[in-house]
């Protein structure tokens, strides 16, 4: 086996099936945001620290800043443009955080998005400390985190009504 | 900032991956990468070829035998702390899971990575020095055994040589009677340990102490066992006096550095509540609600 500097990859974003030629250094995140021009996906401290970059592959969370795109091959990626349901308009998770107020510059929101997805998904029923656990990974420098954790519950109890 | 250029490959065996190392001499493993992608991205590291061992399934295998447990070096994090079999059949890898990083971190990161990585203040090396775990590595030259006690060398610094690959980390079984204890103290949840402590205990007849293990984290180049005291627990039946007098023994002579993130100073003054609260936790006396 001959390493390489490139690699042709196919793996499936937000449902659809993308093939590319890329280079090995090149990060899940900067495929997505300049090969695809999924720009939702933030790049904060590229260090995996800030939670800016978090997407869903294979429905986990990863940081898409600590993944090499070629990592992803044969994978299902989801990013914040992928949570639009099919009839657009907004998730009820993302109608909370409007309601809420969840957000303020919206820098840190794909990645809470993103967070919050995968936490309900695997819990629906989370107590407030579920919910500051979870995204305890994500970083913001703005609503003070009060309103996003409400959003959350809110969206996790009208889900369940 | 991105990761400088570098050639990959992702090689299905761990003979594949050994050649490769063997090809390329500064060539890294690509395990979880929750610690070389950031190494990479702030170019702190530039290998010019990346091995990617993540899809070489013999390395995630879990295994739990009469012996005791068997994880191959690339169970992530996440798995570790979700598989019952895993906590079941080492009780203290599911008390020091919680305080690994976040959930989408675990989703990728390995345990092989965390102790090949070898951060003096990372969790799971604390872990493995208490247990005794021993750690399988594969080289060129075949394959051999290091037990935790020689594995850790300092700072970034492990016992794994140039071409070899660490595959795998065998816990021994967990006798019945031992109770474990985990705590740390960090600036955030789920970062690194300023300082912390892994113990367990064996209690005999009368709740006598038959043998205890305690390790300090983050209060060294590496992780340490205190013997002189774990042999002040031994043969005595423990209670908060005790655990006083044990954890004041345990953090004699501590050297710790300062850092961005403690002094030295402080790291002293706390890791003997660590060492209290880890044991009083193991022996559920109440000294673990108490306030440091
Ligand atoms: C924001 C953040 C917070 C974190 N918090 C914590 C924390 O609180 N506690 C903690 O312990 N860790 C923490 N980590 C680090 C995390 O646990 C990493 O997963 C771990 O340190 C490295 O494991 P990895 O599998 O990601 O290894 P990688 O990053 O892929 O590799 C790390 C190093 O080990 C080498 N290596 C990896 N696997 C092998 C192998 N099988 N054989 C030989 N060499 C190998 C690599 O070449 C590299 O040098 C954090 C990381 C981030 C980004
Ligand atoms: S940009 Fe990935 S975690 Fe900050
Ligand atoms: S809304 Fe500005 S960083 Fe969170």
């Amino acid at each position: 086996m001959t390493p390489t500097e490139s690699l042709f990859i196919t793996l499936t974003v937000n449902g659809e099936a993308v093939s590319r030629e890329v280079a090995a250094r090149l990060s899940l995140a900067d495929f997505l945001r300049e090969e695809l021009r999924l720009t939702g996906t933030h790049l904060g401290c590229e260090h995996g620290v800030c939670g800016a970059c978090t997407v869903l592959m294979d429905n986990e969370p990863v940081r898409a800043c600590l993944m090499l795109a070629v990592q992803a091959r044969g994978r299902s990626v989801t990013t914040v443009e992928g949570l639009t349901p099919p009839a657009g308009g907004l998730t009820p998770l993302q109608a909370a955080f409007q309601r809420r107020h969840a957000v303020q510059c919206g820098f840190c929101t794909p990645g809470m998005l993103m967070s919050a997805t995968a936490l309900l998904a695997g819990n629906p029923d989370p107590t407030a400390e579920h919910v500051r656990d979870a995204l305890s990974s994500n970083i913001c420098r703005c609503t003070g985190y009060v309103q996003i954790v409400e959003a959350v519950m809110e969206a996790a109890a009208e889900a369940r009504t | 900032m991105k990761a400088p250029p570098f050639a990959y490959a992702a090689p299905v065996t761990i003979e594949g991956a050994l050649a490769l190392l063997a090809a390329h001499e500064d060539a890294k493993v690509l395990a979880g990468g929750q610690s070389l992608m950031p190494a990479l991205n702030l170019r702190l590291a530039a290998p010019s070829v990346l091995v990617d061992i993540n899809d070489i399934p013999e390395l995630s295998e879990v295994s739990v035998t009469p012996a005791g447990l068997r994880l191959g070096a690339l169970v992530r994090h996440s798995r570790i702390g979700s598989d019952p079999l895993i906590a079941g059949a080492v009780p203290l890898l599911g008390l020091a899971y919680p305080h690994i990083a976040h959930g989408a971190i675990r989703t990728r990161g390995t345990i092989g990575g965390s102790l090949a990585h070898a951060d003096p203040s990372a969790e799971w090396p604390a872990v493995c020095l208490v247990c005794d775990a021993v750690m399988e590595l594969r080289g060129p030259g075949g394959g051999r055994e290091v037990p935790a006690d020689a594995f850790s060398l300092g700072v970034f610094t492990t016992a794994i040589g140039a071409g070899e690959l660490l595959v795998a980390i065998r816990f021994p079984a967990w006798p019945a009677s031992r109770r474990a204890g985990f705590s740390e103290v960090a600036r955030r949840k789920g970062d690194f340990a300023m300082v912390g402590a892994a113990v367990t205990v064996d209690l005999g007849a009368h709740g006598v102490c038959t043998a205890a293990r305690i390790v300090l984290f983050g209060a060294s180049d590496r992780p340490i066992r205190r013997h002189a005291a774990e042999a002040r627990l031994c043969g005595r039946v423990p209670d908060a006096a005790l655990l006083r007098e044990v954890a004041s023994v345990a953090t004699e002579g501590l050297d710790p550095s300062s850092d961005l993130h403690a002094s030295a100073e402080y790291r002293r003054r706390v890791a003997p509540v660590m060492v209290r609260r880890a044991l009083a936790y193991a022996l559920s006396l109440p000294e673990a609600a108490r306030a440091a």
